[in-house]
């Protein structure tokens, strides 16, 4: 069981080593969104601090949707998925491994690079570790609840514009607390709640999130 | 070992066919009949249990497919209309990773001589991408070779080989059905097997 749920990571994880191309345009995107803001919005200090939290996470959620549209697709088209869905282990264990892989990929490079864009927005080193961990724990929500989206807008067309309209509401809660933790920073109230909360979403996610997924694959192959 | 009964299949609310019943037993050989956008795909999916039927149950062993889903994977094999093979991988990556994800340990030697038998012993090296179509055909061949399966199911494997990858595959299907394991397929092409003679099904009469 856990072999295949490993066989599946390092499939994809190997996969995307051969299509840097690929890879790194949704890692381009989140440096490039976020950097438009204090473009945009003029170098205020204390403004830039107070958006910085929100812009950062905003542009996660886009740049992790960015790279969910080929999460299953590309499978589906060569008929790879169909051969995952036929093998001996449960299509719930292929769902999260593929959410997995789509975190350790897309998700882990976010959490690198996000601390030296908090520094454009004037964040205080305390800050930039709660955004760090608040993306930590946020990022993985945000594959889980993806291949939910990816997996219902498997093989239809313009699925890329549905997976947005379909997921972004449920990425809700995971901007509001991700974010919201930073701000608790400023404010005095500190990380504690938002992270938290954060963390009980994370485990109802990684509880639902998978099985959900493996069930509209189904649906969706047919 | 595989039986079918009373099966039935809609596409987008047309009847594709109903009241199918049969049952295969080891050492047998399906070929299904029919024309185009007869339902003979849609037949191989729902036995594979891709799909769902819309009346009827298929078992395996006795056991409803769905029941035993760990077991039939084991045992079942399907090569459909597409090849289940990665691009950008090589064909010996392509087969080790097949047989991992189907929980089986497939070495280089085993996996090398399943290629050379499918003659792709000058391909190795390369991404299925620069392969043509036939080659990435048999690229998928050989993995229903090292797939160790009872059940074969095959949704037309012979398009897109030439002459000798057809006769390669009568020749597999030939020994594989002499050694007790049962073949489903469907091909539009004529299939010589020399002394197996494969039963008819027509679907969607």
């Amino acid at each position: 069981m856990l072999k295949f749920l490993f066989t599946v990571i390092r499939r994809d994880v190997l996969l995307a080593a051969r299509r840097r191309g690929d890879w790194l345009t949704a890692q381009f995107f989140f440096v490039m969104v976020v950097s438009m803001f204090p473009l945009g919005i003029g170098p205020e200090p204390s403004m830039l601090r107070t958006i910085g939290p929100g812009v950062v996470w905003v542009a996660a959620l886009l740049a992790s949707l960015l790279s969910l549209g080929r999460l299953f697709a590309d499978d589906y088209r060569d008929g790879t998925l169909e051969q995952m869905l036929l093998s001996p282990y449960p299509n719930t264990l292929l769902a999260l491994g593929k959410a997995i892989a789509h975190w350790i990929i897309n998700g882990i490079p976010l959490l690198i690079i996000a601390p030296v864009l908090g520094i454009q927005f004037n964040l205080p080193a305390e800050a930039l570790w709660i955004l760090v961990l608040s993306l930590a724990i946020g990022t993985p929500i945000l594959s889980l609840l993806g291949s939910i989206g990816a997996a219902l807008t498997l093989g239809l067309r313009g699925g890329g514009v549905l997976v947005t309209l379909l997921i972004l509401p449920l990425y809700v809660p995971a901007l509001i607390f991700g974010a919201g933790a930073v701000e608790g920073v400023f404010s005095g109230t500190g990380p504690e709640a938002h992270l938290s909360l954060l963390g009980a979403f994370l485990i109802l996610s990684l509880l639902l999130a998978p099985w959900v997924s493996a069930m509209a694959l189904k649906v969706s192959v047919e | 070992m595989l039986s079918i009964h009373d099966l039935a299949c809609e596409r987008g609310e047309r009847l594709l066919f109903r009241n199918l019943d049969f049952e295969l037993s080891a050492g047998e050989a399906l070929l299904v009949r029919g024309g185009n956008g007869r339902g003979k795909t849609s037949l191989l999916r729902i036995l594979c249990g891709l799909s769902l039927p819309a009346a009827g149950v298929v078992r395996w062993r006795g056991e409803l497919i769905g029941k035993v889903h760990e077991q039939y994977g084991r045992e079942m094999a399907y090569i459909g209309h597409a090849n289940g093979i990665k691009d950008d991988l090589t064909p010996l990556e392509n087969l080790r990773l097949a047989a991992a994800l189907g929980g089986r340990d497939l070495d280089n030697a085993t996996a090398m001589a399943a290629l050379e038998r499918v003659g792709l012993s000058r391909c190795l090296d390369f991404p299925a991408r620069v392969l043509s179509f036939g080659q990435r055909r048999r690229v998928a061949l050989a993995g229903l070779m090292t797939a160790g399966a009872l059940l074969w199911i095959l949704d037309e494997p012979l398009t897109g080989l030439d002459v000798q990858g057809v006769a390669m595959v009568e020749q597999m299907i030939r020994d594989h059905v002499v050694a007790g394991g049962l073949v489903i397929m469907t091909t539009h092409q004529p299939l010589a097997l020399d002394g197996v003679t494969p039963r008819t099904l027509s679907v969607g009469e």
